[in-house]
């Protein structure tokens, strides 16, 4: 039940929040992300050139270099381009996990990071609607992306794969987004984004199964498999090539719904007033 | 849901003399360096109290702390008698809040701005659109509804930050030194503005400034110095305790006063 209290001036302010309210917050956090969103035509644009720069050129150059045998959960030989697709996938949602993790720095040194945070709603709904909407940008790339793709000859065994690579599409948005958050919190000032791009980006793409499978890393690399094993990246990029074949990698789910949680978990604290890590920081 | 059928609390109904702001005994420091040492004061309702004091007297992390950007380490602050550490959310939706950095979203319109701002408190659909009407009428920023924020001159954005600050019926305005960087004109319409607010709608407000000329003898004055309360007095009051001839003599002869530890 939602009530509320009348000032002397008429005010409406409430007391108690009830799940309307908070449906109503939700959505307009998500909504002024889409609409952020739908300004920034470049953003859509560059999330979709890079990973389509990775599969036309990159994927087409090294197609006859790079064999890819028979692994679960493809039952037969494919293509280099429909292996790292799913990579590429992934690709996008790290890009924009990042991305959303950018504009939140960027919105505490404006200041319009304050004007969510100083909202009644409780500070971990605020976070979970933020990663929410970010979740929600990068499903229109990665569908974006998997139009232009089909067009490549890239695409599930059935049309059902397009829905069932969704709760993974999810999932993993939402992982990777709980990353950007925690990572927002940690970072300093704007400029330190390029850091990010270094020690996180790159090291979580290159080091896992998006661009080649771990058997070939074992065999050249023992420790760099190990690596890969540990990267939640590398069953993030598990979960959607096997959803995408409408098949469930297990494993891949419980590694992406723990990591999920534990950034969670270590933003809402970051971001809790009590600690106050990132906004002390920011002054 | 209409405004009408919202359940009435009373608690915030009575005459009760609960001030609109109560802050007791806060201290707060970054690591070794201590922000505020044991600041007390109160807002009541329908007052117009200035926090006044140098740059690095410690007003961003009073405001900071009561708007709940992090907690205090000592001390407690209340809303309408709501404590904002442990009554939150009853605490910050009674409170309006203009940053001292522009906080508007340039790229979506005004109208944009407040209904995202008013979906933050729960509120949405036709009520939120109604309240943003209402808003920017009593603000004289109707007409300026459907243009981007971006295009705003600074008196303007300003205008729109505390329509959109008012939004959701606050009992309480905090303004964080708002005149920053606005011409003569405007700090003056704004300043005007929301003193007609004060008497008008019986709300209280606190607004820090370190511009001396923004105080009036009539005004609740609370001078901060190196993060101590050095003087809460009618501004009036203090000048002639003072011995003074204005509110910037009376300011200096307390600040010369203060005990020289501070300085250190």
């Amino acid at each position: 039940m939602t009530s509320s209290a009348v000032t002397k001036s008429g005010a409406p302010a409430r007391t108690h929040f009830g799940l309307h309210q908070y449906a109503i917050c939700m959505a307009g956090i998500v909504w002024r992300e889409g609409l952020r969103f739908l300004h920034q035509r470049e953003r859509f644009i560059s999330a979709l050139v890079r990973p389509l720069v990775w599969l036309f050129i990159f994927a087409a150059g090294f197609r006859q270099v790079l064999g890819v045998s028979i692994i679960p959960p493809y039952e037969t030989y494919v293509l280099y381009e429909v292996y790292i697709t799913p990579g590429l996938i992934a690709m996008i949602q790290l890009f924009n996990g990042m991305q959303s993790s950018l504009s939140m720095v960027y919105d505490r040194e404006m200041g319009n990071m304050r004007t969510l945070l100083v909202s009644p709603m409780p500070r971990w709904f605020l976070l979970s609607s933020k990663l929410i909407a970010g979740t929600a940008v990068s499903l229109l790339q990665v569908y974006a992306y998997l139009v232009i793709a089909y067009f490549w000859e890239i695409e599930p065994p059935t049309p059902w794969g397009y829905l069932t690579v969704l709760p993974a599409l999810i999932l993993v948005g939402l992982m990777l987004g709980s990353l950007g958050l925690l990572l927002s919190s940690l970072i300093k000032q704007l400029e330190n984004f390029a850091g990010v791009m270094n020690f996180v980006i790159f090291p979580m793409f290159f080091a896992s199964s998006a661009l080649y499978p771990l058997w070939r890393v074992q065999e050249s690399s023992p420790w760099l498999y190990y690596v890969c094993q540990a990267n939640p990246f590398t069953h993030a990029v598990e979960l959607i090539r096997f959803a995408f074949y409408q098949q469930l990698n297990v494993r891949a789910l419980a590694i992406v719904l723990a990591c999920g949680i534990v950034f969670m978990a270590g933003a809402i604290l970051a971001y809790n007033p009590a600690i106050g890590l990132s906004l002390r920081r920011a002054g | 849901m209409t405004l009408a059928s919202q359940v009435l609390v009373p608690r915030l109904d009575t005459d009760a003399p609960v001030p609109a702001l109560s802050i007791r005994d806060i201290s707060h420091s970054y690591r070794e360096r201590r922000a505020l040492v044991d600041v007390s004061f109160d807002v009541p309702r329908g007052a117009f109290a200035v926090l006044l004091g140098l740059n690095g007297a410690g007003k961003t992390s009073l405001f900071s702390l009561v708007t709940r950007l992090y907690a205090a380490q000592h001390g407690s602050i209340a809303v309408l008698g709501f404590d904002v550490a442990r009554e939150p959310a009853q605490a910050l939706s009674r409170l309006g809040v203009v940053f001292q950095a522009r906080t508007l979203d340039l790229d979506l319109t005004v109208m944009q701005n407040l209904l995202y701002h008013a979906s933050l408190h729960g509120i949405g659909g036709r009520e939120g659109r109604a309240l943003a009407d209402d808003t920017l009428a009593r603000t004289q920023m109707r007409e300026r509804a459907h243009d981007k924020a971006r295009v705003l001159s600074g008196g303007q954005m300003r205008r729109i930050e505390i329509a959109r600050a008012l939004l959701h019926r606050p009992s309480l305005l905090l303004l964080d030194e708002p005149t920053v960087g606005l011409d003569v004109n405007a700090r003056k319409s704004i300043l005007t503005y929301v003193r007609e607010l004060v008497a008008e709608e019986n709300i209280g407000v606190l607004w820090t400034t370190h511009l001396i000329d923004e105080v009036e003898d009539g005004d609740d004055l609370v001078i901060l110095h190196r993060g101590r309360v050095l003087a809460k007095a009618i501004a009036g009051e203090l000048v002639a305790r003072a011995g003074a001839m204005n509110v910037g003599g009376a300011f200096e002869r307390v600040i010369v006063a203060a005990p020289s530890e501070l300085d250190a």
